[in-house]
C-alpha cells in the first residue's frame, strides 16, 4: 500500500470544502447506500494487505479465486435460454452455442418450476411461456439432442424439483452413453432463497432440506463435477433487496447450507467445494464490485474459520452472475442494451466465474434471437476488445473500492448478527424477516422513483412523448401448449405401466422415511414417471408451503 | 363519512413475482383505500371467490408470466357467473400491448406496465370507481 500521505481530518476537510457548488443529485449507490466525493489512502488505513486482500488465489481470496483468473480461463460465457417445448429451446441452445457461448443454462416454465405437468388443469395458459416445459425424461433427451453432455456444462434454474430434473438429466447422459461422473452443470436447488424472494416453494422448509441434502450427499458420491446449489442472491435483488441485503441474505442462507450439511453427518469437505453462488449485476457500478470481493472474503474467512474446513477448495466462493433484469425499461428498449453492457464491466471487473447478460427486450418478452446475439456480444467484446481481462482485479487498491468493500463486508457481519439472534435462517422466514426488509427496500425505491430522486432514462426523464415505435418480440405459438400436453399423455400411455407405478410406491415409501431418495428418484425418471407424478408424492408425503401474504 | 374504496390485489396462476403487486399494494393502502392481497399461487376461482368475500369494488390482477389471455378473462368470466360483473377489473404485470388492447375490449378498466408511476393506479381506480353506475337500491 503507498505511504499514507493525507490523514483523516484533511479529508474531512477536503470534502466539506468540496461539497459547495455541488449539483442538485442524489449522491447515493442504487442501494440508497451514501458514497462521499472523494477517498485518499486515511480511507483505507487500516486494510491490511496480506490479512484482508492476499494475491489471487490466496487466502481470504478478495482479489480473485485463481491464481491467473482470465489469464487462464475468461469467465463461462453462460446464457439463460427456454421457451416452448424441448424442440425450440434445443434449437436455441445450439444457435447460442454457435455464436460462442461457452455454458448451457436453462429456464424452464413455470408449470416445470412448480411440479405441474402440462396437462395439468393449474399449467393451462402457462406451458413453455417462461421457459421450456419439461415433463418427462423423454423431453429431456429432446432437449439435448445433438448436445454431448460429456462436451457442455449445464446449469438448470430449478428449486423445488431439482432433485427430478437433475435425474432427467443424468438419466438423459446415461443414454448418450455418458456416466454420472463425467456430467458438469449446476443445479441451483436454493429453496431458502425462494421463501425469501423467488417464491417458487412447493413443499415446507424442512423437507425441502432434506431433499437438498440428499442431492448433496448423492453429489458427493456419484456425481463429483456438479453444483448441487446455486446459492443465490439475484432473485432477492430482483424482489427489491439493497446490494447489502443480497450481499448478507445470500452468505446467510449458504452458511445454512453448510450447517445442514454437517448435521447430516458430511465432512464440511465432501460437498462445500461444490455449493456455488449467483449474484446480481446491478447499475451501481461501483457497489456491484465491492459486493463481489466483500463475498469472496466474508466465504473464506467463514469456511476456514468458523466451519474448519481444511480443503482451500471448500474456501472459494465461486460465483455465476446475471446482469439485472430489473433495471431493464420497457420504455425506449435499445438503452437496455447499455445498462447491460455497464452490469457486465462491474461483473467481469468484481472477478465473476461466469456471466448471463440480458437482453434489450426482456422487459417485454423472452429475448429474440437478435436481442440475444448482440448480449452475447456484449461480453465478447468485453473479453476481447477492452483489455479488462488481462489483469486481475483491476481496481484493487482503489481507495474507494477497498473502503466500500470493507463496508459492505462490516454491514453483511451486522445482518449475520442479527439473524443468529433471531434464531437462524428458517426462524428468520417464519417471522418473515427477509421478506419485510426485502419489501421495504422495494418500496423506498419505487418512492424514490416516484419522487425523481433515483433517475430511470426514458423513464422519469428523458421520456420519449406519444407512441414509441414497436421492437420485434419473441411471443408464442399457442399451439404448442396442445402440442406438449398431448405428447405427455403418450409418454404415460406408451411407458412400461408396471415399472413407472412401482417406482412411484418405491418413492412414496421411501419419501416416509429417512433414506437418500436421489437413487429412487432416477429410477422412476428411467421409468418414464412425469415431474408432475414424482412431485405429486412428495407434495403428499410433505406437504405443501402457503405464502403468508399480508401487506406492509 | 366516504367508504374506503376496496381492493383486491391478486396474483393468479403459477407466476411467484410478488414485487410489483406488493408495491401496489402498499401504495393503494397508503392512499386510503382498503387492500387486501390474496397471496401468491392463487386459482382464478380462488380470486374470485376471495373478491366476493371481501365484497371489493376493484380486483388488480398482477401477472408476468405471459398467463394473462388465459387467466384474466377467466377471472371476469366467473365474477360474471358469480354476479359480480360490476367488479371493476385491472391488470398489470407483462402484458404486450396488442393483447392489453384485447382485454381492454373485454371489459378490463387499464392495464398498467412496467414504469408505471403507482400515483396513476390510484387516480384510475378512484376515477373508475367515480364513474361506475350507481346500484339500484342507493
Amino acid at each position: 500500500m503507498p505511504k499514507v500521505t493525507s490523514d483523516a481530518d484533511r479529508l474531512a476537510a477536503f470534502r466539506k470544502k468540496a461539497a459547495t457548488g455541488v449539483r442538485d443529485f442524489d449522491f447515493t449507490t442504487v442501494s440508497g447506500q451514501p458514497v462521499e466525493i472523494l477517498y485518499d489512502p486515511s480511507s483505507v488505513a487500516d486494510l491490511d494487505h496480506d490479512r484482508d486482500l492476499g494475491h489471487p488465489g490466496t487466502f481470504p481470496f478478495t482479489r480473485g479465486i485463481h491464481p491467473n483468473m482470465y489469464r487462464g480461463r475468461l469467465w463461462t460465457m453462460r446464457q439463460f435460454a427456454g421457451f416452448g417445448t424441448a424442440r425450440e429451446t434445443n434449437r436455441r441452445f445450439r444457435f447460442l452455442l454457435e455464436q460462442g457461448q461457452t455454458g448451457l443454462s436453462t429456464a424452464f416454465d413455470m408449470p416445470t418450476i412448480m411440479g405441474y405437468d402440462s396437462d395439468h388443469a393449474r399449467s393451462l395458459g402457462e406451458v413453455g411461456r417462461m421457459g421450456v416445459a419439461i415433463d418427462s425424461l423423454a423431453d429431456m433427451e429432446r432437449l439435448f439432442e445433438a448436445i454431448p453432455l460429456d462436451k457442455v456444462s449445464t446449469s438448470m434454474t430449478i428449486n423445488a424439483p431439482a432433485a427430478v430434473l437433475l435425474a432427467f438429466y443424468i438419466a438423459t447422459a446415461e443414454k448418450q452413453g455418458v456416466a454420472a461422473d463425467r456430467i458438469s452443470g449446476t443445479t441451483q436447488n436454493d429453496i431458502l432463497k425462494e421463501y425469501q424472494a423467488q417464491k417458487s416453494w412447493i413443499f415446507p422448509p424442512e423437507p425441502s432440506m432434506r431433499l437438498i441434502v440428499d442431492m448433496m450427499e448423492f453429489c458427493s458420491e456419484h456425481v463429483p463435477r456438479w453444483n448441487t446449489i446455486s446459492i443465490s442472491g439475484y432473485h432477492i435483488r430482483e424482489a427489491g433487496s439493497t446490494a447489502l441485503q443480497e450481499l448478507a441474505f445470500t452468505l446467510g442462507n449458504g452458511f445454512a447450507y453448510v450447517e445442514a450439511g454437517i448435521e447430516r453427518g458430511l465432512d464440511v469437505d465432501a460437498f462445500a467445494p461444490r455449493l456455488s453462488f449467483f449474484f446480481n449485476s446491478h447499475l451501481d457500478f461501483f457497489e456491484e464490485i465491492a459486493k463481489y470481493r466483500a463475498a469472496r472474503r466474508i466465504w473464506a474467512r467463514r469456511l476456514r474459520d468458523k466451519y474448519g474446513a481444511k480443503d482451500p477448495r471448500s474456501w472459494l466462493l465461486r460465483f455465476h452472475t446475471q446482469t439485472a433484469g430489473v433495471s431493464l425499461t420497457a420504455q425506449q428498449p435499445e438503452n437496455n442494451i447499455v445498462r447491460t453492457a455497464y452490469q457486465a464491466l462491474a461483473a467481469v471487473l468484481g472477478g465473476t466465474q461466469s456471466l448471463h447478460t440480458n437482453s434489450m427486450d426482456e422487459a417485454l418478452d423472452l429475448p429474440t434471437e437478435k436481442a440475444v446475439t448482440i448480449a452475447l456480444r456484449t461480453q465478447q467484446i468485453a473479453a476481447y476488445e477492452t483489455g479488462v481481462a488481462s489483469v486481475i482485479d483491476p481496481l484493487g487498491g482503489s481507495y474507494f473500492v477497498e473502503a466500500l468493500t470493507d463496508e459492505m463486508e462490516a454491514g453483511a457481519e451486522r445482518y449475520f448478527a442479527e439473524i443468529d439472534e433471531r434464531g437462524g435462517v428458517l426462524a428468520c422466514i417464519d417471522q418473515g424477516f427477509f421478506q419485510k426488509e426485502i419489501g421495504r427496500a422495494a418500496y423506498a425505491y419505487q418512492k424514490a422513483v416516484e419522487k425523481g430522486e433515483k433517475v430511470v432514462v426514458g423513464v422519469n426523464r428523458y421520456v420519449h412523448e406519444g407512441e414509441e415505435p414497436e421492437i420485434p418480440t419473441l411471443g408464442q405459438d399457442p399451439a404448442l401448449e396442445r402440442e406438449q400436453a398431448e405428447r405427455t399423455r403418450t409418454v404415460r400411455a406408451e411407458r412400461d405401466h408396471d415399472a413407472a407405478d412401482r417406482a412411484l410406491a418405491i418413492l412414496r415409501e421411501k419419501a416416509r422415511g429417512g433414506e437418500n431418495l436421489m437413487p429412487h428418484i432416477l429410477d422412476a425418471a428411467r421409468k418414464y414417471a412425469t415431474e408432475g407424478e414424482i412431485i405429486q408424492v412428495f407434495r403428499e408425503e410433505f406437504g405443501e408451503y402457503h405464502d403468508p401474504a399480508y401487506v406492509l | 363519512m366516504e367508504e374506503k374504496i376496496r381492493v383486491l390485489v391478486a396474483k393468479p396462476g403459477l407466476d411467484g413475482h410478488d414485487r410489483g403487486a406488493r408495491v401496489v399494494a402498499a401504495a393503494l393502502k397508503d392512499a386510503g383505500m382498503e387492500v387486501i392481497y390474496t397471496g401468491l399461487h392463487q386459482t382464478p376461482e380462488a380470486v374470485v371467490e376471495a373478491a366476493i368475500q371481501e365484497d371489493v369494488d376493484v380486483v388488480g390482477l398482477s401477472i408476468l408470466s405471459g398467463a394473462h389471455m388465459t387467466l384474466v378473462p377467466r377471472v371476469q368470466e366467473l365474477l360474471r357467473e358469480a354476479g359480480a360483473g360490476d367488479v371493476m377489473v385491472f391488470a398489470g404485470g407483462i402484458i404486450p400491448d396488442a393483447d392489453a388492447a384485447t382485454l381492454r375490449a373485454g371489459g378490463v378498466s387499464a392495464i398498467f406496465g412496467p414504469g408505471t408511476d403507482t400515483a396513476e393506479i390510484v387516480t384510475a381506480i378512484r376515477e373508475a370507481v367515480a364513474d361506475r353506475p350507481a346500484a339500484p337500491d342507493s
